[in-house]
């Protein structure tokens, strides 16, 4: 027992030395930083938002957030909020990045880039940009390095199937989206128009168009339609940094240069032609005559006659303005070819989907039907110093706590308070091991709640040897039984009622972990993590231990310092009484 | 002196006697009048609840030598924040505003660095919004039911109802004289005193459920020869489980003690004062109840069945005729007469008595 113990406690160690992790990963409250906790609005229907909904919130604003190179943050879901921890950073710029809601819209495609293709990269790219961009300014200029720079980009996620290229190859090998309205027919038929076209057509979307749109001179013809701002935008824009533009909010009445979300290709986009908040709908499934999986969306009345006009003008445009990008958050999520015009508010998207990039595009469309709209509930920047100072301050009160249990300890039970004192440090250092090796590896911080929680379970911890101890003296006093018995047959009793006490204590933690929010949750964590070492330290440690001091004749004799005296067990022995006498 | 002396001695061995459950009804009217001053408490003062309910802005930040609460008042008014408070808390200075937007706390900020010379991120601020507190406020009503119903449940399994309804009427009552003394007090609430309530449904329970685990091994043995009625038997238990109670009483209030000495003297307000105190008064609160509210209602409740009904009558009447005896025969033995057989450990408890009648 006690040696599964001890190598528990090494092992721990173990892992500690060779995470090159000793120390504890602090909470906001106690490092200093900013921790912004969004509760989504409930639209005017009263429904809860659905889980789906708040995961995709939480991945948008992550993705926000990564973007804006802040390091270490976090960001997660508690109950319907989501909570966004961000160390040594000051609440306005985090209050920037996550104050505005994430919007979907459906624009038609201007012009198409591979992701890095800025002017400054133009020199490395082949020599081609130069000359042609001569002919046309600026506009021309951009579009140029797209399409020199695209196979490049094209060569990866083309091949379909990636998750990456999703977006893209949905429209790329089946630029179906438009299979006309819901007759499935009608959907297999243009299908299967389509598919042939795609191998040639394919290039518009991503990138593999480089040959058509190089050669194609409508490539120049079409940026004229575009707003100098924006394409100068689009230049510069470098989707293979991390701040790709997402979180942008972007006006719906004008231009947009935007990423594809995984950074693969850049767009200029139109004004968006229907806003996410028209789609009624959108799930995944399989084709049941192709067996390949597809994203149907459904529109609105409004939305499904703003889809059918935008879709009959642009079907017969010329790559890559036949493509209409969804864009969700500033980041372009599918771009599909269409095919033809899509009258009747019912599209669906086919391509090289897989269940997971099907499943994801649809929540997102889902999530653009029904933005989730937050309010700031509660934000909160503790300054560094100050955080270092309730640091202090709670180590200090967990050291006088353990310190005044240690003396209580020692005073009452004497020798075993010894027992209780050892236990006591055996549960401490269990507990920070426990606590350090969390935060390494599940992301646990320790924050403020957590340290009273553990300082508070002293007490738990410490009624564990409490219980055991007077059934101990209990069995003692009636003078029958040697310590040896009677260690074992207080324990058969003391184990019950330990594990009864604890499992109240652990279900109370539960409760609360799983029902509360914010610091209490933390709170609850820490008290059920103490529940848990207390048992594992109570049945490893404290009871074998004890049953191997019993053996001691300074314990089995009743020393008058080992706290099972004859004194103490109140047997008529005629030395304590005098004592009794003499102290009373 | 030799008094509290020889008191101090008896309970260290536990040699001690107290009829907890049969001053029953001076328990019921002291905890019915501290309820009902808890109650009118909550409905006169109300509690005092913290920006984290009422929506606000907090502002803290250290202070600086030139500053006084004058200087910083207006300075936050002058940004064109409302309703300001000013408090003092050890060497910083704490500021509540209303509920500001994210801009005007920049505002706030930036006017506060720029008069007192405080760098902008060493201004911890707080934003909560006017709708958070409700959040925080039912979730932990929404926590505390499922619990109470999940404690309910598992304390019917491990003991049985009765005990279960007793343990959580005692932790009700715990928890409506917390919120009293912080009524009548005036002392903030805050989420981390939510906590602190939280938390003492814990203990409250934990106590009972030791105090209950015995009482249910004393009694298991009552038979209907039994020479103890379930009232003396549970006063037993709770004598004999008094030490741990005290013993574990005292070793929980400690470090809570320390948490509240340093949150008091280091920090003036936040988390570890507002936690450490809620659980330092329903510590008190709760150990009284363990003892004093629980025990005596599952007395009361378990003295209604007919079992027990018949072994009082029979005590009753043999008392009247012989008209000695010890009445509530002393605590000690029950635990270990428990593992004899019925009959036998009740004669133990009879044996024992006398024995131990010297005061």
């Amino acid at each position: 027992m006690l040696l599964a113990l001890l190598a528990l406690i090494l092992a721990m160690g173990g892992v500690m030395l060779l995470q090159k992790a000793l120390v504890p990963k602090f909470g906001l409250d106690l490092a200093g930083g900013t921790t912004v906790t969004l509760s989504p609005v409930t639209q005017s229907g009263g429904a809860t938002p659905s889980q789906e909904s708040l995961d995709l919130a939480v991945n948008i604003i992550r993705d926000r957030v990564n973007g804006s190179g802040i390091s270490d943050a976090e960001v997660a879901k508690a109950g319907d909020n989501i909570v966004i921890s961000v160390p040594g950073a000051g609440q306005e710029e985090v209050v920037k990045l996550v104050g505005t809601t994430a919007e979907l819209r459906f624009r038609q495609v201007l012009a198409v880039a591979a992701a890095n293709a800025t002017p400054g990269k133009l020199p490395t790219a082949p020599a081609t940009p130069a000359p042609s961009g001569g002919s046309t300014p600026a506009p021309s200029g951009s579009a140029q390095p797209s399409t020199t720079a695209k196979p490049t980009a094209t060569a990866k996620p083309a091949p379909s199937g990636t998750p990456a290229g999703r977006a893209l190859s949905s429209a790329l090998t089946a630029p179906t989206p438009a299979p006309s309205a819901s007759a499935t027919g009608d959907a297999k038929d243009a299908k299967d128009k389509a598919t042939p076209e795609p191998s040639g057509s394919a290039a518009p979307s991503a990138s593999a168009s480089a040959p058509p749109a190089q050669e194609d001179p409508m490539a120049g013809v079409d940026l004229s339609g575009v707003d100098p701002a924006v394409a100068e935008q689009f230049k510069t824009l470098d989707c293979t940094k991390k701040d790709r533009g997402q979180g942008v909010q972007d006006n719906p009445d004008k231009q947009l240069a935007a990423c594809s979300d995984d950074g693969v290709a850049k767009y200029i986009l139109d004004k968006a032609a229907v806003k996410g908040t028209e789609v009624a709908g959108a799930n995944s499934g399989v084709d049941s005559t192709t067996g390949e999986w597809i994203v149907q969306v459904n529109f609105k009345s409004k939305g499904a006659s703003e889809f059918a006009k935008i879709t009959g003008q642009i079907t017969s445009a010329p790559q890559p303005r036949n493509q209409l990008a969804m864009v969700l958050d500033g980041v372009v999520i599918s771009a599909p070819v269409i095919e033809e015009p899509i009258p009747g508010g019912q599209a669906r998207i086919s391509g090289s989907f897989t269940q997971k990039t099907a499943d994801d595009l649809a929540n997102q469309l889902k999530y653009g039907a029904l933005p989730l709209k937050f309010v700031q509930s509660s934000i909160e920047e503790v300054s560094s110093t100050l955080g270092a100072d309730q640091l202090r301050g709670g180590l200090l009160a967990g050291a006088i706590g353990l310190v005044l249990v240690v003396l209580y300890s020692l005073l009452y039970y004497r020798g075993l308070g010894l027992v209780a004192v050892a236990s006591l440090a055996i549960a401490t250092i269990v507990t920070y091991e426990a606590v350090v090796i969390l935060g390494h590896n599940a992301n646990f911080r320790l924050s403020l709640p957590h340290i009273i929680g553990l300082i508070v379970s002293i007490g738990i911890t410490a009624d564990s040897f409490i219980v055991y101890f007077e059934r101990m003296r209990d069995e003692m006093k009636e003078g029958r039984r040697s310590l040896r018995v009677a260690v074992e047959v207080a324990w058969v009793r003391a184990r019950r009622t330990i594990l009864i006490a604890d499992a109240v204590m652990f279900i109370a933690a539960v409760v609360l972990y799983f029902l509360a929010v914010g610091g209490v949750a933390g709170f609850a964590f820490a008290m059920g993590l103490t529940t848990l070492i207390d048992i594992l330290v109570v049945f490893l440690f404290t009871k074998p231990f004890v049953a191997m001091l019993a053996k001691l004749s300074f314990f089995a004799k009743g020393h008058k310092l080992s706290g099972l005296d004859a004194e103490r067990m109140g047997r008529e022995a005629p030395v304590a009484r005098t004592t009794v006498s003499q102290e009373g | 002196m030799s008094r509290i002396g020889s008191i101090g001695r008896r309970l260290y061995r536990g040699e001690v006697d107290i009829d907890f459950v049969g001053r029953y009804k001076l328990w019921s009217l002291l905890s019915g009048l501290l309820l009902v001053i808890s109650i009118a408490g909550l409905i006169v003062q109300g509690l005092n609840l913290g920006i984290e309910f009422r929506g606000g802005s907090v502002f803290s930040f250290d202070k600086p030598r030139s500053s006084t609460i004058e200087t910083v008042r207006s300075t936050v008014e002058g940004a064109g924040a409302h309703q300001v408070t000013v408090q003092e808390a050890s060497n910083r200075w704490r500021v509540t505003t209303q509920s500001l937007t994210a801009e005007e706390v920049t505002t706030v900020q930036n006017a506060i660095s720029k008069e007192f010379g405080v760098a902008g991120n060493q201004i911890s601020k707080q934003i909560i919004g006017p709708t958070w507190g409700g959040e925080v406020l039912r979730k932990a009503v929404i926590g505390l039911v499922v619990f109470m119903i999940a404690i309910i449940l598992y304390l019917t399994m491990a003991f049985e109802w009765k005990m279960a309804l007793a343990a959580v009427v005692a932790l009700l009552h715990d928890l409506i004289i917390t919120a009293g003394i912080y009524a009548w007090s005036g002392f903030e609430v805050t989420p981390a005193t939510m906590l602190g309530f939280l938390t003492i449904l814990g203990y409250s329970l934990y106590d009972a459920v030791v105090v209950f685990d015995m009482i249910k091994e004393v009694t298991a043995k009552l038979g209907t020869t039994a020479k103890m009625t379930y009232t003396q038997a549970a006063n037993n238990a709770l004598n004999h489980t008094l030490i741990r109670s005290l013993n574990t009483s005292l070793v929980a209030i400690l470090p809570v003690a320390a948490i509240l000495f340093i949150g008091t003297t280091l920090f003036g307000a936040g988390t570890l004062k507002d936690l450490s105190l809620a659980l330092f008064v329903g510590m008190i609160v709760g150990t009284y109840s363990s003892l004093c509210v629980a025990t005596p209602l599952l007395v009361n409740l378990k003295e209604r069945e007919p079992k027990y009904m018949a072994i009082a009558k029979r005590l009753a009447s043999n008392k009247s005729a012989s008209a000695q005896d010890a009445p509530p025969a002393k605590g000690k033995e029950p635990a270990t007469a428990a593992t004899s057989t019925g009959p036998a450990s009740s004669a133990n408890g009879a044996v024992a008595a006398p024995k131990r009648k010297k005061r």
